[in-house]
């Protein structure tokens, strides 16, 4: 029996030191038992290295950055749909998630499905109210408080102590070691992302990371979890190992349970010696290693598309453990009438 | 002295945590401990075999064992009630 093709839009083609996810997404999209493809690109940038991976991105359209507003984005979206035909969509940024979301329910109008968090989901897992989120279900997390002024820095420091996290609201993280190093850093982040900038106590331990699938209902479709093997200096995974630990997999089951997550997400934990864990970040999308968990026989990026067209896949049971990711990065040679095309035309 | 039930053990003497995604390297001796802990021999029996196949006297041997057991601890390569 012929499998049917699906024409698939994904965002996070980008490749800098702490890549984005697209990439690894399509190549799970291209591996997908149940169904083919057809891969749409959606980049912000002409550099973006998924547009000219040609053997996995069918065509690529330049989009507006989420500061253009919802409804840029959505005239752009209609024309490359008009274009395409795009069934599904799959956001891979946390900082364009908003504008998908708000966006959600008029898309699905002209054809095109998601499989987003709801609005609920995607602000209580803030790091601005991650505190909040922890004591609502019993998970320990780091104390953490979000402020809009260095000078506020002074009054919580002898409570978070040092050495102390920096955050920014969407990306980046410093570990500060005095207030003037707190400062500087408050200043570079809020400068970058805007405020507020959230403090938090440091915690000493492990990095394990879960990425997972939520069904919306209370049930987990995938899981697998991973320790980091190599950190870049950014804090990202260069390499990690797929492990069996019930007490991460519980965590899980219990944070999708509550939340009733509905979509990819990544629990970024920290293990302390004493075996427990806190958990550090929720990520409201699949993160940039998924294709580790499609190599341990967990294709999240399938079964996500399967449940935006509103199918019901089958819980992963399974995945192999001790299987490794290595990243490599790699140059392409790419034409310059191809950068040009991109740059000019805005597809490629 | 137990070793983790968990513990995948390859004869070259790599072990590796399937629970916490470490991995370990370890020497041919303490690659055959780690095989004799696994079939379930007692410290002692470990102590009469070694003394027996290498030349070494067994204060020695018995020094460096609870070493090796105290890494082995360090790593949480033991049962826990070890």
């Amino acid at each position: 029996m012929s499998k049917p093709i699906y024409t698939i839009a994904v965002t996070g083609l980008n490749a800098i030191d702490s890549p984005g996810p697209g990439v690894a997404v399509i190549r799970g999209l291209r591996e997908a038992a149940s169904f083919d493809v057809r891969i749409v690109g959606l980049a912000y940038e002409s550099l973006e290295p998924g547009i000219y991976m040609h053997e996995l991105v069918d065509i690529t359209y330049l989009i507006p950055y989420p500061t253009a507003g919802v409804d840029v984005l959505l005239d752009r979206l209609t024309y490359i749909h008009s274009r395409e035909k795009i069934d599904i969509i799959i956001p891979n940024f946390d900082a364009e998630l908003y504008s998908f979301m708000k966006l959600e329910a008029k898309l699905r109008d002209s054809g095109i499905h998601m499989f987003l968090p709801t609005f609920q989901q995607f602000e209580e897992r803030h790091k601005v109210n991650l505190s909040a989120f922890g004591e609502r279900y019993g998970i320990d997390v780091p104390e953490g408080i979000s402020i809009s002024d260095s000078s506020e820095i002074h009054k919580h420091a002898d409570k978070l102590d040092f050495p102390m996290m920096i955050k920014g609201k969407w990306y980046d993280a410093y570990v500060a070691y005095n207030i003037e190093q707190a400062r500087t850093y408050f200043n570079k982040i809020a400068a970058k992302w805007g405020l507020p900038v959230i403090l938090q106590k440091f915690v000493h331990g492990t990095e394990y990371n879960v990425t997972g699938l939520g069904d919306g209902e209370g049930n987990v479709i995938a899981a697998v979890p991973m320790r980091k093997q190599f950190i870049t200096d950014k804090g990202k995974a260069w390499a990690g190992i797929s492990i069996d630990d019930k007490k991460l997999l519980d965590l899980t089951t219990r944070f999708v349970g509550a939340t009733k997550w509905r979509g990819g997400f990544e629990l970024e934990m920290m293990k302390l010696s004493d075996g427990r864990y806190f958990l550090m970040e929720i990520n409201p999308r699949i993160p940039a290693w998924v294709y580790l968990a499609v190599g341990v026989g967990q294709n999240i990026p399938e079964a996500l598309a399967l449940l935006a067209l509103g199918q019901k896949p089958e819980p992963y049971k399974t995945y192999d453990v001790g299987k490794l990711f290595i990243r490599y990065s790699w140059d392409m040679i790419v034409d310059r009438s191809e950068f040009e095309n991109f740059s000019v035309k805005g597809e490629l | 002295m137990k070793i983790n039930h968990n513990l995948a053990v390859s004869e070259s003497g790599f072990l590796f945590n399937p629970g916490s995604g470490e991995s370990f390297t370890v020497n041919p001796i303490g690659a055959e401990i780690i095989a004799m802990l696994r079939s379930g021999k007692s410290r002692a029996e470990i102590i009469d075999s070694i003394t027996q196949l290498y030349q070494v006297d067994r204060n020695s041997f018995e020094k460096d064992l609870q070493d090796f057991n105290g890494i082995l601890k360090t790593y949480n390569l033991l049962e826990k009630d070890e």
